[in-house]
């Protein structure tokens, strides 16, 4: 209960003890996976060999880090491309979509709103396979018609991109819609008073406004698309993205790179979240 | 003359709502011209009309005699400071008031001169470089008519600024407002549900109700002469007694109150008849009051204080009629006489015929 | 006023676009490859074959079944637990804890789901921490394998949720003024009565929107059930990626993701209109 309201000694115990155990839940396979990275032992598990940096950068017969591991690099600027265009797309029609909601009244308002929440409760092994199926049926009935092969309709990086940024899109409609929403009205009709024309009012009042909820969408969209895996298990082709590398060697069984990718991946997300905190702040 | 301002005969509904119903008003230049009404009349759609966020129904908007039909906000030679300012928060002062010239083009050297100019003029030299964030409430007023008055429009549009100011502050702005009024020579259109606001500022004030003005003159004229039941009702504090004609003698009319009491009116202006109902409005500050009940008047009332509402110079009393428990209230004198007034003394109460007003009742137009 | 007009049509265009081609045709596609049958090649049949199928096929609608009520058990869970962390976050941390504690609520949004699940898999498997620690302090004697059972999936289903359910719920409660629960106990209440009759209620549409969330992220997921339930976690997304993958029988495939679909949306309603929720409300709760 509130502090204001008096209560037993136990109980505040108690209660605090869970909240310290409920941390510790949140962050002790996080914790594991970064020290068994540098655990100097073949296998990412106990017993305790000592530290070593051999998963990063060695590169010999028996150990190969993840520095020298083509396979993995490869697949990490795949996935950096797809979350780049992800974002950037995902971001702008977040904005197209906040103006037309929060600036516009029109019929069928309500309904096309509703229609664009959809994407967050399809689950995303849906979303995969009906963009999956509809492009593959495009694709052959131009085949059969036309004799072109279109390969960007076929599963590759064009279509992770585009079945990741149905859902992206939406959850950044919703951040930048809200910040949108708090832009009193009459600070663009005291611009468009003193003289600007509607497009200098959004490039001068709407677009600065917004700055920090568009770089914290992109920051969030960035990370959510690099770290999709079931749409993109789905729609992906032959290069393959890192969640689809990292699940493929976790299946064959796993060793302290897989930890060393996992502790890089960490450290990038944390160093994103840390830059995109301080931009929001400022 | 070409006025500074001119409506004639403006309408505009929303949907079967009539926000503004026939308005025609003509302000020459340098006014200060106030419309004090209730939220709700119309007051706000009246000043976006004038600023060109939307179009009337009917009816025409001049300014300085050019029609401004099809002109959109950004082309008018009017300026508003809004309700809350709109001082845009990501922006400095210097920034804020150089919005306006920027888009009109002029370039950076005589921008920075006028902004500077315009910060001494108002008395706030100097401040460019703060963030609007850092301003006390009476410095964004006075940083938010800058940046309108800097690109000296024909007509400055202020939409009851001083509403979210404190008390104190609320009181030296409209000092400092008239101030600079003056010292500008701009035509002000204020609009305010203040009517002291509107009463110290203006040249002139139109009181709008229900999307009409009801009277347009002088703050003096709307407190001495009101025209129709609600400006008494509205400007000023006032008792309002209902009651019936009973008989016109001369110029002068005799009412019985529905409670009961006879009281005698000048009338000027209006025609009456025995029969008639009415309100007579009294307003608190015309009463005398004394302690001695033996004084008679022309209208004359014996009466027990219920309650003193005591606030310094402000102070009222409530007094009940002993004989038809009508209640009125009565400006309490703060010349020590009444200091010892409490709750049960008999005072008696007095005022002069001229000092009341009758109008007709029309308990249709009153909500 | 045509400008406005230009730019309004100008704005409705990709939101347009991508609601058709990205969303509505490509499920009634899905809907439509469902309910055919391949004949010979390329020629194809209306049938309802594949959800024939389904029904007559034990493995799969038990599959169905059971993912769909480990995922309501998981999201019930998962509220239980994360409602006191949040009220702790919400109303009790002060300053700089509260700040940091939500931010540790959002790490693991921060770190793939699939590094986390490996996380799990290091701490739960037979040579894994927790084992090594139960020798050490002699719990057991052995080493215990504690993947590949209900247990640890629901462990796993829960951890990948906990966050879309704190997040919401913290910026619900933060909304509620701390003089609702005084006044309600000045007025008489026990801890148990405020709770149910004041904080609870208060809290209903941030409760919604994280149920909605978690149930829909738990459904839909893949990784956590595969890796550590191993081949026998009987998940139903697992049933659609093998008959899109690993048999190309897209047809069974489009037929399971749509009656995943309908179950989702089913239960999805039934919790709107057992809290009298709107869709949008609960949704836009969630940023």
């Amino acid at each position: 209960m509130i502090p204001s309201i008096p209560q037993s000694r136990a109980f505040q115990k108690t209660y605090t003890v869970y909240v310290c155990l409920f941390f510790m839940f949140l962050l002790a396979p996080l914790v594991v996976v970064a020290v068994f990275s540098m655990n100097d032992s073949v296998f990412p598990s106990l017993p305790w060999e000592g530290f070593t940096l051999d998963w990063y950068f060695a590169d010999n017969k028996e150990r190969r880090g993840l520095f020298h591991d083509g396979a993995i690099q490869e697949s990490i600027i795949t996935s950096l491309m797809i979350a780049l265009f992800v974002a950037i797309l995902s971001v702008t029609l977040a904005i197209t979509n906040a103006l037309l909601f929060e600036r516009y009244d029109f019929r069928g308002k309500q309904f096309l709103y509703s229609l664009m929440l959809l994407p967050l409760v399809i689950p995303g092994v849906i979303l995969g396979i009906s963009i999956l199926s509809f492009s593959s049926g495009i694709a052959n009935t131009i085949e059969d018609s036309y004799g072109l092969d279109l390969e960007f309709l076929r599963p590759g990086l064009p279509l992770i991109v585009l079945g990741q940024f149905v859902f992206i899109s939406t959850m950044a409609t919703l951040v930048i819609s809200a910040r949108l929403r708090k832009l009193d009205t009459a600070m663009e009709e005291a611009a468009l008073n003193l003289g600007a024309s509607r497009f200098e009012v959004f490039t001068t009042i709407t677009l600065p406004w917004l700055k920090p909820a568009v770089i914290g969408s992109a920051v969030v969209a960035f990370l959510m698309s690099f770290e999709n895996f079931n749409t993109t298990l789905i729609l992906a082709g032959s290069d393959s993205p890192l969640t689809i590398t990292l699940f493929d060697r976790m299946r064959e069984g796993s060793t302290p790179v897989l930890n060393a990718v996992s502790t890089l991946l960490m450290a990038g997300s944390g160093a994103l979240a840390l830059v995109s905190i301080f931009i929001q702040r400022k | 003359m070409t006025f500074d301002l001119e409506c004639r005969n403006v309408f505009k509904h929303f949907g079967s709502f009539q926000a503004v119903n026939d308005i025609s008003l003509e302000i020459p230049a340098g006014f200060f011209f106030s419309i004090l009404g209730p939220s709700g009349c119309g007051k706000t759609t009246l000043l976006r009309m004038l600023a060109g966020f939307s179009e009337p129904d009917q009816g025409e908007i001049l300014i300085k005699g050019k029609k401004m039909a099809g002109i959109p906000a950004n082309k008018r030679p009017v300026n508003m400071v809004f309700q809350h300012l709109a001082l845009f928060p990501m922006m400095n002062v210097g920034e804020n008031i150089a919005y306006g010239l920027k888009r009109n083009r002029v370039p950076k050297p005589q921008r920075d001169k006028k902004v500077a100019d315009v910060l001494e003029r108002i008395g706030l030299p100097g401040i460019e470089k703060k963030s609007v964030n850092q301003l006390s409430g009476g410095q964004k007023q006075r940083v938010a008519i800058a940046r309108c008055l800097v690109l000296e429009p024909d007509v400055l549009l202020l939409d009851e600024p001083l509403g979210a100011l404190d008390l104190k502050l609320r009181e030296q702005m409209k000092v400092e407002l008239k101030k600079l009024q003056k010292a500008f020579g701009t035509t002000f259109i204020y609009i305010t549900h203040d009517q002291s606001e509107a009463m110290v500022m203006s040249d002139q004030v139109a009181v709008m109700n229900h999307g009409r003005f009801e009277q347009v003159g002088s703050p003096q004229s709307l407190y001495y002469e009101p025209k129709t039941s609600f400006v008494a009702g509205f400007v000023g504090n006032n008792n309002r007694v209902a009651g019936i004609v009973e008989s016109i003698v001369g110029e002068t009319a005799i009412i019985r109150s529905n409670a009961g009491q006879q009281f005698k009116t000048a009338f000027p202006k209006i025609d009456l008849k025995a029969g008639d109902a009415v309100d007579l409005f009294i307003r608190p500050e015309a009463i005398h009051i004394r302690r001695d009940q033996s004084v008679t008047s022309e209208n004359h009332i014996n009466g027990q204080v219920e309650n003193i509402l005591f606030d310094g110079g402000n102070s009222q009393i409530l007094v009940k009629d002993i004989d038809s428990s009508q209640e009125l209230s009565v400006s309490l004198p703060q010349t020590r006489e009444f200091n010892d007034l409490v709750a049960g003394d008999r005072v008696s109460l007095s005022w002069d015929m001229q000092q009341s007003n009758i109008f007709l009742s029309n308990k249709k137009r009153e909500s | 006023m045509t400008g406005r007009k230009l730019s309004f049509y100008l704005l409705l265009m990709p939101l347009l676009l991508t609601l058709t081609l990205l969303i509505l045709l490509p499920q009634l596609d899905m809907l439509g490859i469902s309910m055919r049958e391949r004949v010979s090649y390329g020629v194809y049949e209306f049938s309802l074959l594949h959800y024939r199928e389904f029904f007559t096929e034990p493995l799969y609608w038990n599959t169905f079944l059971r993912t769909a009520v480990m995922s309501i058990l998981a999201t019930a869970l998962t509220l239980l637990i994360s409602f006191p962390v949040a009220w702790y976050i919400a109303k009790i941390a002060q300053g700089k804890n509260k700040n940091l504690m939500f931010l540790a609520c959002l790490i693991p949004f921060w770190v793939s789901e699939l590094v986390r699940t490996y996380g799990w898999m290091i701490l739960l498997r037979e040579s894994g921490v927790v084992s090594g620690f139960l020798q050490w302090i002699g719990v057991v004697d052995a080493p215990v394998e504690m993947l590949y059972n209900d247990i640890t999936v629901m462990t796993g289903l829960v951890y990948a949720s906990m966050l879309f359910m704190v997040v919401p719920l913290v910026s619900t409660l933060e909304g509620m003024d701390d003089s609702l629960v005084e006044a309600a106990y000045d007025l008489g209440g026990n801890h148990f009565t405020v709770l149910r009759t004041v904080i609870i209620p208060y809290a209903v549409p941030g409760i919604v929107s994280g149920c909605i969330v978690v149930f829909m992220l738990t459904l839909g997921n893949y990784l956590t059930p595969t890796l550590l339930g191993g081949k026998d976690s009987l998940w139903f997304t697992e049933q659609i990626f093998t008959q899109f993958i690993t048999r190309f029988n897209w047809e069974q495939g489009a037929a399971f993701g749509v009656l995943l679909l309908c179950l989702s949306s089913l239960i999805v309603w039934l919790g709107l209109k057992l809290s009298k929720q709107s869709f949008k409300q609960a949704l836009a709760s969630e940023t």
